[in-house]
């Protein structure tokens, strides 16, 4: 764990997080921070706890034990759409858009509930970000006719309505094609250039690269690797782990 | 033009007048009455089901917490129609408000507890020791406030209300917000909606309609009994008309209503009970292959249906 993980500066700090289901703990004590303008992927294999990081983050379960803070305020089981309101959002590894509201109406209404306080009504506007995130065309349209990484797109566009400052992002390159892949990339660095955080859950590592440097590696709701990606792929624990899911390399 | 307006003067607006002008030509009165009544029912069981999923079979229990709300007022307090009518109103809000733990459950769970909630309403106002309030099992009577053409023409009035308010949750912040937490709770509270706050609004909001409509309806019928105040067929058809037409939307209870409590005045009078197995069957069928009712039939063509 990289020395300054916990200081209070860091927009985001996770300390020692436990989250069970039953007798059985997704998340069994995991601790790392974050700063605005930081990205910090999270990677590990089907089933680590990756996704339930990022729900006990944003609300959708208090945790079991640890403490998550963000600017300086402990959350506890505060409810998401208070956390939204503070500035920290999300997309789903499976999306879950309000399917029988168009793509302009999930937009709007993100933006007139879910906008953080402070944030004023610069960017507001959700017709530039829905052209911005290539779904100008689909406007008009309901959700639920849209394909699969149209919705993910969708996802990415309602978090974005809501001017967040810690964005955590599930799986959002699954099912994109090579040139999609490219956008969203430099699409999520220029929010990180914005001075927003990053937590990028992704299995697709090469996606990954270009986004960041500083991953946390997790297996069985622990995190056993902390450091930079090319080091994560020679690290003896991190490949045992990897070779022995599904997902090698 | 906005579309709220658009909506409440295509569609609520000529229905309010078709329905201010029948008298003139058709004299059963109470026959309208009636339709006007499940006009107003299932906008309000639309308010709670189709914009949050809810579906509560027991929603007569709100119909006749206003039945007997206005009953006592007048009574009891010898409140003017008009007052009695609010009253009606306030008791099934009230009713409401201690039954929103219920929201927390889901599904039939929450189906079944609304159920017995009506019920147990109805065992309170039935008991014969509440006579001296209730009168009991034995039933009211209004005849000083009797005023058939004046509580006609306030049905219309609420009904009225009761279509501009629909059109408004279709397609108000609110109303849509409301949907969205219908569609999915987790990414609706991460766009930042109260849902659950939402969600109890529209409760009180539908039991405000049903309060009201059980209001004008015992001051229209003027004489009645707890079993007829909260008989449960009032929320078989709210449903049926409000899931066959299509929910979430201002036209397709309507529609349900015309059509199918039409159909029931022109043959069901005489074989009720094959109504009643006839109401079950399209409840079941309607949940399983048609959830979204007539309306989604165009809405699949791309047709927007008001
Ligand atoms: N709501 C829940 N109830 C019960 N068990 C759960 C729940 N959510 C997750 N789990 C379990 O917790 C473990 C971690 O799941 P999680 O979804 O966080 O993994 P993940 O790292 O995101 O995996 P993937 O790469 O497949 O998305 C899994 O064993 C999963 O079955
Ligand atoms: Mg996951």
């Amino acid at each position: 764990m990289s020395p300054d993980s916990s200081s209070p500066d860091r927009l985001l700090t996770v300390d020692r997080l436990v989250k069970r289901f039953g007798g059985f703990r997704a998340l069994d004590g995991v601790s790392f921070a974050l700063g605005a303008g930081e990205v910090l992927g999270l990677v590990g294999p089907n089933g680590s706890g990756k996704t339930t990081c990022i729900n006990t983050i944003s609300g959708l379960y208090p945790p079991d034990g640890g403490a998550v803070r963000f600017a300086g305020q402990t959350l506890g089981g505060l409810a998401s759409h208070r956390r939204a309101r503070l500035g920290i959002n999300r997309t789903f590894q499976s999306p879950r858009p309000f399917a029988s509201l168009t793509v302009r109406q999930n937009v709007a209404l993100a933006a007139a509930y879910g906008r953080r306080h402070g944030a004023g009504t610069g960017g507001a506007d959700s017709a530039a970000l829905l052209a911005e995130l290539e779904l100008d065309h689909l406007a008009g349209r309901r959700a639920e006719d849209l394909n699969s990484a149209q919705q993910k797109q969708l996802d990415l566009a309602r978090a974005l309505a809501t001017a967040p400052r810690l964005l955590l992002v599930d799986e959002l390159a699954a099912g994109l094609n090579p040139a999609e892949l490219g956008r969203m990339a430099e699409r999520l660095a220029a929010l990180a250039r914005g001075g927003m955080a990053l937590l990028v859950v992704e299995h697709l590592l090469s996606f990954l690269d270009r986004l960041t440097d500083r991953v946390i590696v997790m297996n069985a709701g622990r995190e056993i690797f902390e450091g930079t990606l090319a080091e994560a792929t020679r690290d003896r624990e991190v490949v045992r782990v990897f070779l022995g899911g599904d997902h090698a390399g | 033009m906005p579309r709220v307006l658009r909506d409440f003067l295509s569609v609520g607006l000529p229905v309010v007048a078709i329905f201010a002008l029948l008298p003139l030509v058709y004299a059963n009165q109470l026959l309208l009455f009636n339709f006007v009544l499940f006009l107003i029912l299932a906008q309000g069981l639309n308010a709670i089901y189709g914009f949050t999923g809810y579906l509560p079979f027991g929603y007569v229990g709100f119909f006749g917490a206003g039945a007997y709300g206005f009953a006592l007022a007048v009574m009891h307090l010898a409140a003017p129609p008009a007052l009695a009518l609010l009253l009606a109103g306030l008791a099934a809000v009230l009713l409401g408000m201690i039954l929103t733990p219920l929201l927390r459950l889901s599904g039939a769970y929450f189906a079944i507890a609304n159920l017995a909630a009506a019920q147990a309403v109805y065992q309170v106002i039935a008991n014969p020791a509440l006579q001296d309030i209730t009168k009991g099992p034995y039933g009211v009577s209004l005849a000083s406030v009797f005023a058939p053409k004046a509580s006609y023409g306030a049905a219309l009035l609420i009904l009225a209300g009761v279509l501009a308010l629909v059109a408004w949750l279709r397609h108000g912040r609110f109303g849509l917000a409301l949907q969205a937490g219908r569609d999915d709770p987790v990414s609706a509270a991460m766009a930042g909606i109260p849902v659950v706050s939402a969600r109890i609004i529209a409760w009180l909001i539908s039991a405000l309609i049903a309060g009201l409509a059980g209001g004008v309806f015992a001051w229209h019928i003027s004489v009645f009994y707890p079993e007829t105040a909260f008989d449960l067929s009032t929320s078989i058809f709210a449903i049926v008309f409000t899931l066959f037409g299509g929910a979430a939307t201002l036209s397709g209870p309507i529609a349900g209503v015309i059509l199918l409590y039409g159909l029931y005045n022109v043959i069901g009078i005489s074989v009720p009970q094959y109504f009643q197995l006839i109401y079950g069957a399209l409840i079941v069928g309607l949940v399983l292959f048609l959830p979204r009712g007539l309306a989604s039939l165009l809405q699949r063509r791309g047709i927007d249906v008001p």
